[in-house]
Parts: structure tokens; sequence; C-alpha cells
């Protein structure tokens, strides 16, 4: 194992799939030239070539497009959104078409197309530039959306969403590019399955239920609600669909408490879906009500001190525990 | 009026100082961490958005992408406003909601600020429709970069424009790039103008380091489209002097491309158009510049001392009636 940042991890991913399988390609707004707006794409290039590694013109509906086509004639196409903000531009591509063509053929055409690219509120970008789009794909059948909060889990399932045979939409996270951790040598294959949870770190006294940029946060939490001698097991979603209820079964049978931090918005967020399948399922094993920590109901203002406000932090986790908690 | 009377050119070109000089204000307390998220500069590009105002009136509707601080000032929204709205402050033109990407100003007919690539493009189309559904004689100009016309949102405007006949100025900002990327990597015309073929929109291209030049185009345009509403089109060629935004190095240029486009500087040029005509003198330039500095480190002054947007605001602004579902 060695440390390489979130963002090296991707780009390895990229590599490594482009390596492999002459018919993937990565097209996207400055991927190429610029060698990626957040650098995720660096040397693809010039390692490549522009035939697999393609510029395109401001057209998201257009390229995402493009790459559902490709999908259906047999390329796997890696389509990457400057953001997932930008994704909604091409809303129609990704959840009316991609989606819908194995059905809507009757299983003649199945579309083997990754999206991927930052999602979620970075920093002070304000409304349109902040949008955290993960409830709203998740809800679409037919897509699968995984979340990487780690760089050894952004490698292992970015190659994984490539070789799946369905449209993936890896939700990447700008403020996670540049963190650091432990991955594989690039001698090893490294495939995480989509669908498989992962707990960071185990505990005893709470489940606190997280993905992508909420990790970081819960664990930070967890180093610090440890010297209030409370035992909070950090569970990582990793994938939100398919969601891998038996991880989440298991860590809620031991702990009996729940909070779940997300970075959505609390209407029909992730965290709704995760609770209800907990009441429903192990009802018997709470011994309190869930709390749902995510953003407030409010599009993103710009100001800085709203901006916390509005986002999931550590005194609102902190105080979602205490209180499952009775502490 | 004959076109190109309506405003005094000496007090456009003090506007353009003040945008010149906000904008490098801005960029330094970007550095400093008084502004956050992300900061385009319009610096080289002044000539373009002062000489469209010195053709049009007041209540006229302008709208912008987010390159949007000069926008604001040359409407009127008070440098003030501005700069309190890049610190994040309450008496921001956007309650310090908005950010840099998103400056407001009902008042001053100013209608954003939009930060998705073309999505503002319909908007302005739509106004555009309300002022002949009400049979106004406004016009709206509508300003957005060169990246922004291979957006389906943009063709699909365009488009509508034509169909209904409507009071429209759509302005491209031709700065050459969209991020890295250069025109000639976008775009499959030579020109962008030629696009509005297609939708049967008259096009032209104008020398947009010229503010004359700008001015005059437009005042001719809005002439004809205030007598008989139509869209138009006008290409305006310029130049960012700075990178994308702030953290932009803007490595895919040369040095010796930037050089040559400093030396046609805006400001320059109309300074000298000014003072070879008598109208300006060495003195009254020196005055004006030093204007503009001082208004602007007020602007920062008032930023800095503006309160934040309080707390308990927060949901005050999702639903018009302040409601919190
Ligand atoms: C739909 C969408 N895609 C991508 C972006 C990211 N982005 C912001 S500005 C920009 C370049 C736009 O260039 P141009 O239209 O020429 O305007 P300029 O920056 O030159 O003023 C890009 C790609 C965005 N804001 N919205
Ligand atoms: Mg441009």
């Amino acid at each position: 194992m060695r440390e390489i940042t979130y963002r090296q991890a991707l780009n390895e991913a990229l590599a490594e799939e482009l390596e492999r399988d002459p018919n993937v390609f990565l097209m996207g707004e400055e991927v190429a030239e610029y060698q990626g707006a957040y650098k995720v794409s660096q040397g693809l290039l010039q390692r490549f070539g522009p035939r697999r590694i393609i510029d395109t013109p401001i057209s998201e509906n257009g390229f995402a497009g493009l790459g559902v086509g490709a999908a259906m004639v047999g390329l796997r196409p890696i389509i990457e959104f400057m953001t997932f903000s930008f994704s909604l531009v091409a809303f129609d591509q990704v959840v009316n078409n991609a989606p819908n063509m194995f059905t809507m053929s009757g299983g003649q055409f199945n579309i083997p197309i990754t999206f991927r690219g930052p999602n979620g509120p970075a920093h002070q970008l304000g409304a349109t530039h902040s949008h955290a789009t993960e409830n709203f794909y998740a809800s679409v059948p037919g897509l699968k959306v995984c979340t990487p909060a780690t760089p050894r889990d952004a490698k292992g399932l970015l190659k994984t969403a490539v070789r799946d045979d369905n449209p993936v939409l890896v939700l990447e996270a700008e403020l996670l590019y540049s963190s650091k951790g432990m991955v594989e040598p690039p001698d090893e294959e490294l495939l995480i399955p989509l669908g498989k949870a992962d707990v960071k770190r185990e505990g005893s006294d709470v489940s606190v239920i997280c993905y992508a940029q909420t990790v970081p946060l819960a664990l930070k939490v967890a180093a610090q609600l440890e010297e209030e001698d409370i035992s909070a097991e950090i569970v990582d979603l990793r994938s939100i669909k398919p969601l891998d209820e038996k991880a989440i079964f298991d860590s809620v049978t031991k702990t009996h408490r729940v909070v779940i931090v997300e970075q959505d918005h609390p209407f029909c967020g992730v965290g709704a879906e995760v609770c209800y399948r907990i009441q429903k399922n192990i009802f018997d094993a709470l011994d309190a009500p869930i709390i749902r920590v995510s953003q407030e109901d409010v599009p993103m203002p710009y100001n800085e001190r709203l901006e916390h406000a509005v986002l999931p932090n550590a005194e609102k986790l902190i105080a979602a525990v205490k209180q499952v908690c009775y502490a | 009026m004959q076109p190109g009377e309506q405003r005094d050119e000496v007090e456009m070109l003090s506007l353009m100082l003040l945008i010149r000089r906000f904008e490098e204000r801005a960029s330094q307390q970007y550095q400093a961490q008084k502004i956050g998220g992300f900061c385009h500069l319009y610096i080289g590009q002044e000539a373009v958005v002062t000489g469209a105002v010195a053709a049009v009136r007041d209540d006229d509707y302008i709208i912008t992408a987010y390159r949007d601080h000069a926008h604001a000032l040359a409407r009127g929204t008070s440098a003030d406003a501005c700069m309190a709205e890049l610190f994040g402050k309450e008496t921001g033109c956007s309650r310090g909601l908005g950010g840099s990407m998103h400056f407001f100003d009902r008042k001053n007919h100013m209608y954003g600020g939009h930060a998705i690539v073309a999505a503002h493009v319909p908007l302005a189309v739509g106004m555009a429709f309300a002022i002949k559904y009400r049979g106004e004689d406004r016009v709206t100009l509508c300003f957005f970069g060169d990246g922004a016309i291979n957006q389906g949102a943009f063709h699909e405007a365009l488009n509508l424009a034509a169909l209904y006949r409507l009071p429209i100025v759509f302005i491209c900002e031709n700065n050459l790039f969209a991020m890295g990327t250069s025109v000639k990597r976008s775009t499959s015309l030579k020109q962008i103008v030629d696009r509005t073929e297609g939708y049967d929109i008259p096009g032209e291209i104008v020398d947009g380091m010229n503010f004359r030049e700008v001015r005059d185009k437009i005042a001719e345009v809005v002439d004809s489209i205030r007598k008989e509403p139509h869209p138009a089109f006008l290409e305006a060629r310029t130049y960012r002097y700075r990178g994308h935004s702030m953290s932009d190095p803007a490595s895919y240029r040369t040095k010796e491309e930037l050089e040559k486009y400093r030396l046609d500087d805006p400001i320059t040029r109309l300074r000298a158009q000014l003072t070879r005509e008598g109208k300006l003198t060495n003195e009254q330039f020196d005055r004006l510049d030093k204007q503009a500095k001082e208004t602007v480190l007020v602007a920062v002054k008032f930023a800095e001392q503006s309160p934040q947007p309080p707390l308990e605001k927060l949901y005050d602004y999702t639903y018009a009636d302040g409601a919190k579902p």
C-alpha cells in the first residue's frame, strides 16, 4: 500500500481502464488539453491521445447524449461533468435516455456508461454551483450511484463503474480531491463492488451512517465523541444505489442508535430512504428515534456563515448523536 | 438624440475606470480571502458593457452571465453594494446570498448574474417577450460569452426570439476563450456571428475594445428595434487580461497574445480619442482615475463594516412569502 490523493486515485482508475479496454474513452469539458478542470485527467491526453481523451464545447446535453448513443453501439464512454451541478443541463440524457433504454428496448440495448465528476457543495459557490444530486439520481430506476469518500474507494469504485454494463454515476467531491489515503500498488487490481458499504470505524454506542464528504466529518466527530465516552461506529455507504442494507442493519443491530449524516437536502433525501428501511426491517433493534443531519431546506447562500449553517457540520452531528444516545 | 450622443463620453470613461479599479481591488481582496467562491474579472472587456449602456435607456433590461461585476456597475449599482456582495454582506446587491456570480439589482434593471453557461439566454428572451406582451418600447440586452453559443439553451432561445420577433440584442462577448478552450476548438464555424444566419437574425461584428464602435452599433440596432421589435446579434471581439477565474493561471495562451491586446486597451483608446479631440486633459484624466480609486476604497471599507446576513433570516428568501415549508 502507498499513500496517494483522491485525485491521483481517480486518475489511476481512468488510466487503467483506458489501458485495459480500447472501447473506453473519456469525454468532457477541459479534460484533455487543460488536463481537467480539477486535474483529475492529468497526463491522460499525452498518454492516450486525442482519439480517446476528448475536449468538448460547453454542451452538456449534447455530449452526455453522445455518450449514450456511443454506448448503444458498443463503446464504454466515461463522461465527465465539470461538476454535477452542470449535469442538470443534461438531465434528460442521464435520467430519460441512459436508464430507460434497456427496458424500453425489451432488453436489447443496455447502456454501459459512466458519468463522473465532483458533486455536492464545495465552498461558497452559491446556489447554482452547490447541488448535491445523489438523491435525485438515486431515485431513478436503472441508474446506479456511488459516492466514494477515500482514495481507495474512489479508485476501486470508478474502475467497477466503468466495467458495469449499466449507467453508473460516480459522484466525486471537490473538497476531497487533495485528501490522501492508502491504496494498493498500481500492479494490484483494485475493484470495489457497487452496493457494498464499509465500516470506516468500529463503535458500540451509535451508528453514524454517512457517505462522500460527510465521511471525514463523521470520523472527526467520532474522535471527539470518544473523549466523551461515546463510541460511534462510522458506516460509509459508498454506494447510494444499490444500497447495502445488510451492512446498515448489522451495525444498527449492534448499536441500537442511528444518526444519518448526508450532504443532500432533507426532503426526500438519501437519509429518508435509509431511515425507512431500518424501521421497516429492524424496528425492534432501535432504542431511539433515528435522526437525520442534512443540508437545510434552502438554496445555498453565498455568505460563508450562512453556508456553514446550511451544511451538515460537526456541531449538528454531535448534537444529533447526543440526542439519540440521551447523553 | 443621435446615436452616439446619448451619454457624455468623459462620464463613460470614468465608468470604465471605476470598473477597472473595482476589479483590481476585488482581485486583491480575493487574495486576502475577504472574498470566497469563484470570482471572474472583466478587466480588458470594459468597452463592451459601457458602450452598450451608453446606447440604451435606464429602463431597458440587462442580463448577463457570471462575469457580471461590470454589468451591475455600468447599470448604476453602487460600488458599495457590489463590493459588499463580494464580501457576502447583507448590504450587497444580492444581500450577500448570491456572491460574485449572482449579482442582481432590480431597481437598476440588472437581471443577473447567471452562472450556468447559457441558462440565462432563454430568460432574456422571456424578458423581451414581456416587453412585447405589454406593448412597451424597451429592449433587452443579453450578454454572454463565446462559450455559451454551443449550448442547446442558446439555440432554442435564438429561434424563439426570431420566431416571435422579440425586442432583444444578443451580445456575444467573444474574448476568444471559454476557460482554457479557444473558440477555434469549440465552434464549428469560423465566425461566431455566422450562427445567427440559421435563425434569420441580423448579426454583426464589432470591435469590443472600442467604446465608440460598440455604442454606435448598439444604438443603431436598438433604434431599429424600438420602431419595430425584432432580435439582433452582435459579436463583440474582446479579450480578458486575467485568467478565467482567480485560480486559472491561463497557461493556454502566450504572453505575446496578451501584450498585443493590452496595447489595444479600451480605456487607453477612449482616453486618446478624447485627448486628441481636446475634450480631456491629462490632469482631468488623473483626477477621474483618482476618484475611481477612492470610490473603490470607500466601497471596500463599506463592505468590511457592513453586517453579515443574520442567521435568523436563513429561510426568508426561499419562498416569496417567506414561508418555511
Ligand atoms: C452549464 C455549465 N457548464 C460548465 C460551466 C463551467 N464554466 C464556467 S465559465 C465556463 C467558460 C465560459 O466561457 P465563455 O462563455 O466564453 O465566458 P467567459 O468566461 O469567457 O466570459 C465554463 C466552462 C458552467 N458554469 N455551466
Ligand atoms: Mg469567453
